[in-house]
């Protein structure tokens, strides 16, 4: 009897197993039809907000029909080579690698199927592979944008900054970000909590910078969800980076600067269907596009700091003003 | 502001408070099954789950308190689970533990991307609560009596968990299976009963732990306790299976967690070393332990299945 049971937990251990393992795709399933059979494998959620998001968001904003695949929450880096793997064995032809940490893998991967085009990033270089793709964004760009209506909307000209591992475009746009700022006359804390995900983590350096005196802040991951619900809670302003995230504080956030990673994976693709696998690293910027700044509409920002945004802007792009970085 | 400017050394004290609940909670749980020989290492998972129906019940009912109550729930229910396949199937702890910890890592983040995909802050969250005349006293107020009812709950479960293990009858049996079962069970006290109510109680406290977390912060993402619930195991140990100690433990971890935040926002430690620091407390937790190791007891049946034959 008491075999019986062990046995029937056995069983249902693992398919309580087997449905808890299951997530967003993760199904290397062979592609079929005339669309271009694409997978992304990513550290995050699909709808983090942030970093997953905006690659989810740019392939679906493509102009051609995408057969996608997508492995999310693959932190584990033996788990996004695992899924990297699977999907070129599987035929898939592009595969969208998203995160700088999976780079050791792709270098191990990539020469095993020269017939895939592998897109990485963010990075800044293609390891000298053939069929790899780089981008990355110039983050500091939209930081500095960022920086700037931040000091004009801070009262105490004092700013607070959530951030998360120093490394990455974290640091470019928080660099940016405090660029800006201080040319805006404003004092700014930076705080790197060491991880990407610890939201409590986030809620707690929110909640110092508050007790700091800072009256705007920024942040960056997907664990700044935790630092802006402490801002909403607190009626402090928010400044965004990633993705859209007037979601995570419609009252508060001001605005967010978006990457539209669709602008070089269109050149990218065009590469591919001419034969190209790989070989070049692109950047998104204020100029092409492939950054933007989101304003949130419910917010209440006054003229003068929009236009003062939106001047900035230009001078980015037409190089009369310099991020530092 | 300086770091020992006395306003920024209360603001400390009372983040590192705020930090130290739900390690607290998880703490006193675990050390009332690990004192009846059961370790569950699958803290961590429990309390992923039920932050997870805690903030998806207060996201569908807006009701913090019938969040809370399916917090409890919900680790009562994990605890029921993990019992059966310890004591009644007598399986490893260890692994079995780490079979909690995936499925509640795994089913939380299946039910997440499921139900709500985007975060989504909740309307209503635990708020401060000033216990009366105490919150008044200047600076000692705002350091220890301005929190929500989880903290002010956390530690005073702590002479409560005390009292029930050491003065009554089944927090005496609690702790006789958990040194020697077989000599309990030749007195006549059923080791399994025993067993499977220590490790609901534990469960429940993870439950709260994991409510505790979301219902104050007012939001869920995947894997949102970090492995708060391993460090939780971890503090058992350094508290010698004592809640007090268990209680020490918490309060230095959640102390130098605040302390790393407030001497970064201050820019006392540069962003040179910001990665370093991050690693203090658990560094501190480690060095802690080794000092303690061999001069603590742990529960002579720890991790041991009970068989009468």
């Amino acid at each position: 009897m008491k075999t019986l049971l062990k046995l029937l937990t056995a069983l249902l251990t693992l398919s309580l197993f087997a449905a808890a393992c299951g997530s967003d795709g993760g199904d290397t399933a062979a592609p079929s039809g005339d669309a271009l059979s694409m997978a992304i494998v990513a550290p995050s959620a699909s709808d983090d907000l942030a970093f997953t998001q905006s690659m989810v968001d740019a392939i679906a904003a493509l102009d051609r029909d995408v057969d996608l695949q997508v492995t999310d929450g693959t932190f584990v880096v033996e788990e996004a080579a695992a899924a990297v793997r699977g999907y070129a064995e599987a035929g898939v032809s592009v595969i969208v690698v998203h995160g700088t940490q999976f780079g050791g893998s792709l270098a191990e991967i990539a020469p095993d199927f020269p017939n895939t085009s592998f897109l990485w990033g963010t990075a800044t270089d293609t390891q000298g592979l053939a069929n790899v793709f780089a981008y990355y964004p110039a983050a500091d760009e939209g930081g500095y944008v960022n920086g700037v209506m931040a000091a004009a909307l801070s009262a105490a000209k004092s700013i607070g900054v959530v951030g998360p591992v120093e490394a990455g475009d974290a640091v470019a746009y928080i660099d940016g970000f405090a660029a800006g700022a201080e040319a805006g006359g404003a004092e700014v804390s930076i705080v790197y909590t060491g991880s990407f995900g610890d939201v409590a983590l986030a809620q707690e350096t929110a909640e110092g910078h508050l007790a700091n005196g800072a009256d705007v802040m920024t942040g960056s991951a997907q664990m700044v969800a935790g630092a802006v619900t402490v801002a909403a809670q607190n009626g402090v302003a928010w400044f965004g980076t990633q993705a859209n995230q007037t979601d995570f504080g419609p009252s508060v956030v001001v605005a967010s600067q978006v990457y539209h990673w669709e602008v070089v994976l269109e050149e990218m693709l065009a590469l591919y269907d001419a034969g190209t696998l790989g070989g070049t690293a692109y950047e998104i910027t204020l100029e092409n596009g492939g950054l933007e700044i989101e304003f949130n509409d419910g917010f209440d920002l006054s003229d003068d700091i929009r236009t003062l945004g939106e001047e900035t802007i230009a001078g980015i792009i037409d190089g009369s003003i310099s991020t530092g970085q | 502001m300086e770091f020992f400017e006395l306003s920024v050394l209360v603001a400390t004290i009372a983040s590192g408070i705020r930090l130290s609940t739900p390690y607290l909670l998880a703490g006193l749980g675990e050390t009332i099954g690990q004192r009846s020989g059961v370790l569950n290492l699958g803290v961590d998972g429990v309390m992923m789950l039920s932050a997870w129906f805690a903030y998806w019940t207060v996201l569908e009912h807006n009701n913090i308190w019938l969040g809370m109550l399916v917090g409890l729930l919900v680790g009562l229910v994990m605890g029921l689970i993990y019992a059966f396949i310890t004591v009644t199937l007598g399986a490893a702890q260890g692994i079995s533990g780490i079979g909690i910890f995936l499925f509640g890592l795994g089913f939380s983040d299946l039910m997440f991307q499921t139900k709500v995909g985007t975060p989504r802050p909740l309307r209503s969250t635990l708020g401060e609560i000033d216990i009366p005349l105490l919150a008044d006293i200047p600076k000692v107020g705002e350091a220890l009596f301005q929190h929500h009812i989880l903290t002010y709950a956390a530690f005073a479960f702590v002479p409560a968990v005390a009292w029930f293990l050491h003065k009554t009858t089944l927090g005496l049996n609690i702790r006789a299976v958990g040194e020697n079962p077989q000599a309990a069970d030749s007195l006549g006290i059923s080791v399994v009963r025993t067993r499977y109510l220590a490790i609901l109680i534990g469960n429940t406290f993870a439950g709260l732990a994991g409510a505790a977390l979301v219902l104050r912060g007012g939001i869920f993402q995947p894997n949102l306790t970090q492995g708060l619930g391993f460090i939780a195991v971890a503090l058992v140990y350094f508290g010698a299976w004592r809640p007090t100690g268990v209680m020490a433990g918490a309060i230095l971890y959640g102390l130098v967690q605040a302390s790393v935040l407030k001497l970064k926002i201050l820019q006392v430690i540069p962003r040179s070393a910001s990665d370093i620091a991050s690693m203090a407390p658990a560094i501190i937790t480690i060095v802690a332990l080794v000092i303690i190791a061999g001069r603590v007891k742990a529960p002579a049946a720890l991790t041991k299945p009970f068989s009468r034959h």
